[in-house]
């Protein structure tokens, strides 16, 4: 999947960095992710919303988009003007065949072990969830906060 | 990651510790079986203060859980729930099927 060229504009900063479909890498990416949006200066709670949401766009990669092999995650962070924090996560894996249905409260193939939770939670922590997906060709998730302007240091900006 | 575990007299209490994420789930899930099985409880009791992280895979523990020591016949009850964690539960509307105690000041 090619990541989106639509954007609000030319970041601030990006960091972009790729990793194996590990699941020991789960908490490497959130951890990341976490020390990227440190330089919006967040709120905990909106640090501990974003290391969720990223949790579970990774764990999908690595349950679903390569069920039986390992293959390449890469996440793309991006800080633009106003405070907004984007983080696309990227995979070349089996793809979802209806978005809509994957998206679904409860819907999962990934037996019981999973809670079919994930995609309610990023939609429930982050302002914007975009997802594209083409079958055999890879999954893209697009992840965006606004998060409060806080006065600091340099004035909030 | 930790599960701990306390009985007395019926009660099984299950202290969990550290990130419950899908890589570490599979074993919280063993070891949370493993302890019903051996015990047997009445009532079990996860006790969730040492909680760092938890995403939807904690879901998936908190309900494969509640579905064992159910059909024993038992019941179950989540406490010291860090905030982190209750917002995740709150999102996916998992106390309408188990109930859990916030964290004071978590």
């Amino acid at each position: 999947m090619p990541m989106p060229r639509k954007d609000a504009g030319t970041p601030l900063n990006e960091v972009i960095m790729a990793f194996a479909s590990r699941s020991a890498n789960e908490g490497f990416a959130r951890t990341a992710a976490a020390c990227f949006a440190a330089q919006l200066d967040p709120t905990l709670e909106e640090v501990n919303d974003i290391k969720t949401a990223v949790s579970e766009a990774v764990t999908n990669c690595i349950v679903h988009a390569y069920p039986d092999r390992l293959g390449k995650i890469q996440m793309r962070m991006r800080h633009f003007a106003g405070h907004t924090l984007e983080i696309a996560i990227r995979d070349s894996g089996v793809g979802i065949a209806d978005v809509a249905r994957a998206r679904a409260p409860l819907f999962t193939t990934g037996g019981e072990s999973r809670a079919g939770m994930g995609f309610t939670i990023m939609e429930s922590f982050m302002d914007e969830v975009r997802v594209r997906s083409v079958p055999g060709k890879g999954t893209l998730v697009v992840l965006r906060k606004r998060l409060c302007a806080r006065p600091g240091p340099d004035g909030g900006a | 990651v930790a599960v701990t575990g306390r009985e007395d007299r019926g009660t099984l209490t299950l202290t969990l510790a550290g990130e419950i994420d899908h890589h570490h789930a599979g074993e919280i899930m063993r070891e949370v079986d493993r302890q019903i099985d051996v015990c047997r409880p009445r009532h079990l009791v996860l006790d969730m203060e040492g909680v760092t992280f938890l995403d939807s895979s904690g879901i998936a523990v908190l309900l494969r859980a509640y579905r064992h020591i159910t059909d024993m016949g038992g019941n179950m009850g989540v406490r010291q729930v860090p905030e982190q964690a209750a917002r995740v539960f709150r999102a996916a509307s998992l106390e309408r099927v188990i109930p859990f105690e916030p964290k004071p000041h978590g």
